[in-house]
């Protein structure tokens, strides 16, 4: 296994499809128009040396390294910044041009330290292969004159030098070794397009700095490491780099954060992680990446990471570490006698987003083979359940419809209710590009997320709902379309079915959808909601992103169906641009939904009364599986309260923390008689567990995560398991136990086994994904090369389906007693409940979760920025620091949930989507009021907690 | 009833059904609200839900009421699938997920 080292072309491909064919120190070479000469120079196997380019950002020419000489035309331009024309002639060496380019290296190097030997960046420093590749044997200046070198000259202080820059936790920017370049500039608008870096001054005297003259963490910096990757010195440097040294090998793996499911290069010494690179040919990240992905992956090394299987009889009892066998046993022997006691449906079990593809199959197949019935349900059920059902019932299939690539040619985004910049960086990233270019946008979410307005990008609409009020407002863009004739009619007539269409328009087309009537229930002005539907509707390829503040509402099914039924009416389904696409949570969220981790289907999307599926499984798996749909999460929950269902075993999940209604989540798991928890940490849900069976993380396990774009990305083991086992191990072990009779001895069959049940997968197999590095899904012989877009020439349920959306409001009504609306999130540096992100150096961006709310409701309310609030609804109350910011509208107030001492899900209530029970967590009414500590609840939540953490033998197990 | 107790929710739960269904063309109402409870409700939760009917001021809306009639007892026979073009049936063919 070799460092994979990726070919640096120097300047972007050119997607020109006219093809030049010039030649280049004798080699003929054809390359499509637009190309520099530097790259078609690489592409003929001839590397120009160069400095200030790099193939992930335009050619900028100020090295002036990269010269070369053209027959019939004077001077020596440069290669990076010249395209390609036909039949010219290029020399790369001449004597001319090693002469200019020693002494363009000698000027570099005679600013530079050389203590090459003792520099992090030895053996991989662009600057010393060039010194090397154009022969630089002497420097005749010394450093006595002007330098950025050397803190004194002579004993008098030298102003051009400044010290390191240690505040970013990741990686150190150190000025004396900069040599100019803007590579680390460029990186960040173009790449990232965040703008924190500038050149300062000019000629000898510029500089890099962060921000008006910050240091990096106090700048606007993301921490996405994309100047870092760009910086060819070791000027901007990963610290693990500086303390471990250069890897030696690398593998290319999958992160295990966010749905974006982004490809990145695990370098290695040994089994030490030494970084994580991304990955240039990942399909979904195309070599970009951000904070969590690239930096935070200390947790897999966390001292709080519980390595040994742990059971105890009373969850009031400290734990008792034992062997694998002994807790493997106990917890076979439990869910049969549970079985035996209260019935076959009285056990089930919840699968995770988090583990892989295989992991998630083997703990439903678990449920329907071992356990005999439904009951198993995955964490998709608080997020994207109602993605699944208004796809499905509008388009014929769960999941959205683009690649993310699509991005790119897309020309009015429409982004509802999701906050890509922190929840889903890397896309964020790749649209704020195409803003850059001139594509428009249009917001529709409660708070000025900060896609409304940063740098160089700018909405058209930003459309501040009330929450609550998405299906309304939706619907009313509708209203615009269908009545002011903006409709596609020739789209709608070829792929849906026209009497529908017109029931849908009759529909809409009723006077209380009309913006000037949505405007009184949802705080909109109705010219806002005319213009974005005008905008979405003439504007060219209009596409539609959207996130949780869709889902997470008690009419979260009937959002995504106004929105399906929005992108059918305006004819954007089926072609590179459009589309519906969901922006998914957890990394594996899409995964875990295709492989049957819902009580109603086999995976494939199959529901379980359906014989002939069944039968297959039956056949394969030699038992009856039940006809009936199981318990959803909440269903078991109640179940559990009621006293029939007894028993469940969680993989990678914490419910307690991420479910709603927490005190009714704690209630449902404290009347169980066994919980199994399995997972890397001793989590929340833990805290009520009678079996603790330590997990593995991403990097000590083979599999594959499916992404938001239904791309099948492999995940590969770099290390060994720390805690003795990969999770699908565990669980195959946890059937032996049982008395099933598994024997998988790679992940690669359990793949298999999916492929050969599963018709959209009919052609996965390891050493397929080998061959094409990911496909998207469906992938059999109809699609061979997977499916990139779907529904290209129809819809998969034949013809489109238009539904009617009714806006009801919900249950949960502001009143005197609760007036305000708390909506919840999430932040860039921290993921979901924050158990792996918290235990990184992550917490610099986020120590704590804080109450935005508007300066207007605060100063009512005697509120200061900083000071403790307490937050209370009609289901329990918390306290937590208060944030005053006008990004949020008065009546609004927002949280995130990361931290488990908040207690967010304490706040939130039961109420969820009619359709799939997914919670209502974006609209809660709430009163805020200042407060000195932390609540009651708090408090003994704490000492419960505490006390549950305990492991006999051992200190304190510190959260 | 409060709606603390599962069977408050079970009840809050069909009514919510109800309210999509009720926007919906008239032929599919009915249908439409059996048919998402016979796929998605696990036997336990209908066993309740006939117990509720039954007792009758259960606070059910009229809808959820008539779509009893077509709803599956729990352990009994199937029923057979009406093919109504219906939006749940309509997903049952196509392969979806809720
Ligand atoms: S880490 Fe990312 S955001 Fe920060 S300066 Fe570098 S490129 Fe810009
Ligand atoms: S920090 Fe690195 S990338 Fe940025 S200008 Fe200096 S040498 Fe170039
Ligand atoms: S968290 Fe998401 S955007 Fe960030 S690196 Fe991982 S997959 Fe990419
Ligand atoms: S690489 Fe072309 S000018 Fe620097």
């Amino acid at each position: 296994m070799p460092l994979i080292s990726e070919i640096d072309f120097g300047t972007p491909a050119s997607r020109s499809e006219k093809m030049v064919t010039l030649t280049i120190d004798g080699n003929e070479i054809t390359v499509p128009e637009g190309t520099s000469i530097m790259r078609a120079s690489m592409e003929a196997g001839i590397e120009v040396p160069k400095l200030c380019a790099t193939d992930m950002m335009d050619s900028f020419g100020s090295c002036r390294l990269c010269l070369v000489e053209i027959e019939g035309r004077g001077g020596m331009p440069a290669s990076c910044t010249t395209p390609v024309a036909p039949g010219i002639k290029v020399s790369t060496q001449t004597q001319r041009l090693k002469d200019v380019r020693r002494g363009v290296m000698e000027l570099y190097i005679s600013d530079h330290p050389l203590d090459c030997l003792t520099c992090a960046a030895n053996g991989d420093c662009e600057l010393q292969d060039m010194a090397g590749a154009v022969g630089l044997r002497d420097v005749r200046y010394g450093y006595d004159g002007d330098n950025h070198v050397k803190a004194r000259n002579d004993g008098a202080i030298n102003i051009k030098w400044s010290p390191k820059d240690e505040t970013n936790p990741y990686f150190t920017f150190d000025p004396a070794k900069c040599i100019v370049c803007s590579r680390c500039v460029r990186a960040c608008e173009e790449v990232q397009g965040t703008f924190a870096l500038t050149i300062e001054g000019r000629g000898f005297d510029s500089r890099v700095s962060a921000g008006m003259h910050e240091d990096f963490l106090s700048s606007e910096c993301v921490s996405c490491g994309a100047c870092v990757q760009a910086c060819p010195t070791a000027t901007l440097i990963e610290k693990s780099v500086i303390e471990i040294g250069q890897p030696e090998h690398s593998l290319v793996t999958t992160c295990a954060y966010c749905g974006v499911g982004c490809s990145f290069k695990a370098e290695m010494r040994g089994e030490e992680l030494v970084r994580m690179v991304p990955w240039k040919d990942g399909q979904a990240n195309r070599g970009h990446s951000c904070v969590k992905g690239r930096f935070a992956y200390g947790y897999s090394t966390h001292k709080e990471r519980i390595l040994n299987p742990m059971i105890r009889e009373k969850i009031s009892d400290p734990w008792r570490e034992v062997s694998w066998e002994e807790a493997l046993a106990h917890t076979a022997a439990e869910f049969r006698r549970l079985q035996y006691q209260y019935g076959r449906d009285s056990v089930g079990g919840i699968t995770s987003s988090r583990c892989t593809n295989e992991e998630t199959y083997l703990v439903q197949k678990l449920v329907r083979a071992g356990f005999g019935n439904n009951n198993v349900d995955t964490c998709a059920r608080v997020c994207h359940s109602p993605t699944g059902y208004g796809l499905g019932a509008t388009f014929g299939t769960s999941a959205g419809t683009q690649n993310f690539d699509s991005v790119e040619h897309t020309d009015v985004v429409m982004i509802i209710g999701a906050n890509p910049t922190d929840g889903h960086p890397v896309f964020a990233s790749r649209l704020k590009k195409r803003l850059r270019q001139g594509a428009k946008l249009i917001v529709v979410d409660p708070r000025r997320i900060d896609m409304v307005s940063s740098p160089h990008v700018k909405a058209s609409h930003h459309l501040p709902l009330r929450p609550g009020t998405n299906v309304a407002v939706v619907t009313s863009l509708a209203h615009v379309i269908v009545t002011e004739g903006l409709y596609d009619e020739k789209f709608i007539r070829e792929r849906c079915d026209w009497s529908e269409f017109e029931d849908w328009a009759a529909f809409v087309a009723e006077p209380h959808h009309s913006p000037e009537e949505v405007e009184k229930l949802s705080g909109v002005p109705a010219e806002e909601i005319r213009g974005a539907a005008r905008l979405f509707a003439t504007g060219g390829n209009g596409s539609i992103y959207y996130g949780l503040g869709v889902t997470e509402h008690s009419q979260g099914s009937t959002t995504v169906m106004a929105i399906a039924n929005l992108a059918m009416a305006t004819g954007n389904i089926g072609r590179p641009g459009v589309g519906v696409n969901p922006l998914r949570g957890q990394n594996n969220v899409q995964g875990s939904c295709d492989m049957g981790s819902f009580p109603h289907e086999l995976p494939g999307y199959r529901h379980v009364s359906d014989d002939a599926t069944r039968d297959i499984f039956e056949k394969l798996w030699g038992v009856t599986i039940s006809n009936e749909p199981g318990l959803r999460i909440p269903n078991m929950l109640d179940a559990a309260v009621d006293g029939s269902f007894k028993g469940i075993y969680i993989q990678g999940e914490d419910i307690l923390q991420s479910d709603p209604d927490t005190k009714h989540v704690s209630a449902g798991l404290a009347a169980m008689e066994c919980v199994v928890v399995q997972d890397l940490f001793l989590n929340e849900t833990a805290n009520y567990a009678h079996v603790f069976l330590p997990g593995s993380t991403f990097l000590e396990k083979d599999g594959t995560f499916t992404n938001a774009e239904r791309r099948i990305n492999r995940v590969r083991k770099v290390m060994t398991p720390r805690n003795g086992y990969a999770d699908w191990e565990v669980t195959q072990n946890l059937a032996k136990a049982m008395g099933l009779d598994w024997n998988y001895t790679h992940p690669s069959e359990i793949m298999d086994e999916i492929a050969a049940t599963t018709p959209s997968f009919a052609m996965v197999s390891y050493s397929y994904l080998e061959k094409m590095g990911s496909v998207q899904w469906p992938c059999n012989e109809k699609a061979p090369l997977g499916s990139p877009i779907m529904h290209v020439n129809g819809f998969v349920r034949g013809k489109g389906k238009f539904i009617r959306t009714e806006y009801v409001a919900t249950d949960e009504k502001t009143g005197p007693r609760f007036p305000l609306l708390l909506t919840t999130g999430r932040i860039l540096s921290q993921y979901n409940v924050g158990a792996q992100t918290r235990r990184t150096d992550n917490v610099v961006w986020h120590e704590e979760d804080r109450l935005e709310i508007h300066p207007n409701d605060a100063e009512l309310r005697g509120v200061h920025d900083g000071s403790w609030v307490k937050l209370m609804s009609r289901a329990g109350d918390t306290t937590l620091r208060a944030l005053i910011t006008e990004r949020v509208a008065p009546g609004v107030v927002y949280t995130t949930f990361h931290h488990p001492t908040t207690q967010a899900n304490v706040i939130t209530t039961d109420f969820s989507d009619w359709a799939t029970n997914c919670p209502e967590y974006k609209v809660t009414a709430v009163q805020v009021s200042p407060s000195n500590g932390p609540s009651q609840w708090q408090v003994d939540y704490d000492e419960q907690a505490r006390q549950s953490r305990r492991i006999a033998g051992k200190m304190e197990a510190a959260e | 009833m409060s709606l603390d107790n599962t069977n408050g929710k079970l009840v809050r739960m069909a009514n919510q059904i109800a309210t999509f269904f009720k926007s919906q063309p008239e032929a599919e109402r009915i249908q439409g609200v059996a048919t998402h409870i016979n796929k998605f409700w696990e036997p336990r939760m209908r066993k309740a839900f006939f117990e509720l009917v039954e007792q009758g001021d259960a606070g059910f809306d009229p809808i959820v009421i008539s779509a009893a009639a077509i709803i599956k007892r729990p352990g009994g026979p199937a029923q057979p699938s009406e093919a109504s073009e219906h939006i749940d049936s309509a997903m049952l063919e196509a392969g979806f997920s809720d």
